[in-house]
């Protein structure tokens, strides 16, 4: 291995030690600055294509528009129009719904979790509506709730709950048999034992529903917000579908993306914080 | 179940435990039957066997981990145990694990006492995952005393380590004892472990303990006779 390194540090930018991690086994030609350069050449060169063939008259504008229109209608609709404020409301729908949902889905999967008498009343139900596509509800949801603010909080929380829910229950059951001994030899009173023993072990279980969960909640909002929606990121793609406007369309889908991205960054970085301590999270300390 | 501070009397022997015809089944299957035991405080007693003896369920039915059918345990309080495996909390810091369950105001400086003692002083804030086997196990022995029980349960604690670092847990074993003075009972299957640390040598058979033998003046245990008694053919050489 040291023969081939040096052979790679002859024609090497110097070696960071960060990025000595991964992929070590494998013949690097290139410094992980170059290679972190290089997997964005595909993309940016895709934009630029992109470009190229609007400018040229290749795309019509009504079908896809240039980047750079999309990015004039996003600083345009920030000066002068809603966006703001659009982006503002749907995220404050997303994190109700998600607070709902995620505390519903936590209670419940921490009950079924401790209690074979809980299991047995409410995870054969919970089962049987989770078998139900949750956007298959939307209409019944609709009737319920009308198509205000309550019917998309709900949508959200509803695709929320059931995530946390199975996670949470799965990540108890998960916890070292071992582990829970050493917690009565150490006489722990019950309370300390969940505190101490079990949640911290249920975690990165919890933590993976709390990512899938960030994925369905957002789902859930494109879907709850293109239909009946006074504002927010869906009622200005819908607006926007009424005028042909293609590039407020695209906008609020880069959005949706970006978001989502965000939500994703949000969510490791709350693993590699809160698992520190596990060998397949956090950073080496 | 009261929590005694002070430090033991040296003197007088009293017991960390006595069991009066203990007897433990699962279903139909009886593994103990009318056992009887007495650890004093202070002593070392190893427990010998075969695989499959009831060593460790008579241990974990001590440690109050497993119901039992029948007879009576007498202990003061709850003991401390040491398993074969470490059994850190990963997501806890070293002194976070020591003070588990330790509810006293100065857990932290009782800590960093227990794993000075153990000869972790320096590693209060470091984790479990940067230990070597060795000194995971110190880190469950400190976890252990901290608690300053009057029985300590070591469940085959070494069986896990390599040559040397056995030896070197055996020393630190015996010092960590002479100085607590805790009433030991040592699962094992080794029998020169029991020869270098108890005082006392059990043999377990058919559930009840069927041979017994203390340390001669000089403290040795005559390893023969005990290799006759767990049933290997050996010539008594040593005394």
């Amino acid at each position: 291995m040291s023969n081939l390194e040096q052979a790679a540090g002859t024609i090497d930018l110097p070696q960071t030690t960060s990025g000595a991690g991964s992929g070590t086994w494998r013949y690097r030609a290139l410094s992980p600055l170059a290679l972190q350069a290089l997997s964005w050449l595909a993309p940016v060169l895709l934009i630029v294509i992109w470009e190229a063939a609007a400018q040229g008259g290749y795309l019509s504008p009504q079908v896809l528009p240039a980047p750079s229109k999309v990015i004039r209608t996003a600083v345009k609709l920030t000066t002068q129009g809603t966006l703001l404020n659009d982006l503002g409301v749907s995220l404050l729908r997303a994190a109700a719904g998600f607070a709902i949902g995620g505390a519903a889905g936590f209670a419940l999967g921490i009950l079924v979790g401790f209690s074979a008498v809980a299991e047995a009343l409410i995870d054969r139900s919970i089962q049987m509506v989770r078998a139900i596509p949750f956007l298959a509800m939307l209409p019944l949801v609709i009737v319920w709730l009308g198509v205000g603010e309550a019917e998309k909080v709900f949508l959200v929380a509803l695709g929320v709950t059931f995530p946390i829910y199975i996670n949470t229950t799965l990540g108890i059951r998960q916890v070292d048999p071992k582990l829970i001994e050493l917690g009565r030899v150490q006489d722990l009173s019950t309370l300390q034992l969940i505190r101490r023993i079990i949640l911290p072990g249920a975690l990165p279980s919890i933590l993976t529903g709390v990512r899938y969960a960030l994925a369905t909640a957002w789902l859930a909002l494109v879907v709850a917000e293109t239909i009946g929606a006074q504002s927010g990121l869906g009622f200005l793609a819908m607006d926007a579908r009424e005028f042909l406007r293609t590039d407020v369309i695209v906008l609020t889908i880069v959005i949706y993306a970006l978001i989502g991205v965000g939500a994703d960054l949000i969510a490791r970085w709350l693993e590699r914080r809160l698992l520190a301590w596990h060998p397949n999270y956090g950073a080496a300390r | 179940m009261t929590v005694q501070f002070a430090p033991p009397s040296q003197s007088a022997p009293a017991p960390a435990v006595i069991v009066n015809g203990l007897r433990r089944a699962y279903g139909d299957r009886t593994v103990i039957e009318g056992l009887d035991l007495r650890i004093e405080r202070g002593e070392f007693v190893a427990l010998l066997g075969e695989s499959g003896c009831g060593k460790t369920t008579l241990l974990r039915a001590l440690a109050g981990l497993d119901p039992v059918q029948g007879g009576r345990i007498i202990a003061p309080r709850r003991p401390a145990v040491v398993f074969q495996e470490h059994r850190l909390l990963p997501w806890d810091s070293l002194w976070r694990n020591v003070a588990l369950g330790l509810d006293v105001p100065d857990a932290r400086a009782r800590v960093a006492a227990a794993l000075a003692e153990v000869g972790l002083g320096d590693r209060l804030d470091d984790w479990p995952r940067n230990l070597s086997g060795g000194q995971a196990q110190r880190v469950a022995l400190a976890r252990a005393l901290v608690q300053q029980p009057e029985l300590l349960l070591l469940d085959e604690p070494f069986a896990a380590l390599d040559a040397l670092t056995r030896i070197r847990m055996h020393a630190l074993v015996r010092e960590l004892v002479a100085n607590h003075r805790p009433g030991v009972l040592l699962v094992t299957h080794d029998v020169d472990e029991a020869i270098t640390l108890a005082d006392r040598i059990l043999v377990m058979r058919d559930g009840r303990i069927a041979y017994e033998h203390r340390a001669n003046d000089s403290g040795t245990i005559a390893r023969g006779d005990l290799l006759a008694e767990l049933g290997v053919l050996a010539a008594p050489a040593h005394g």
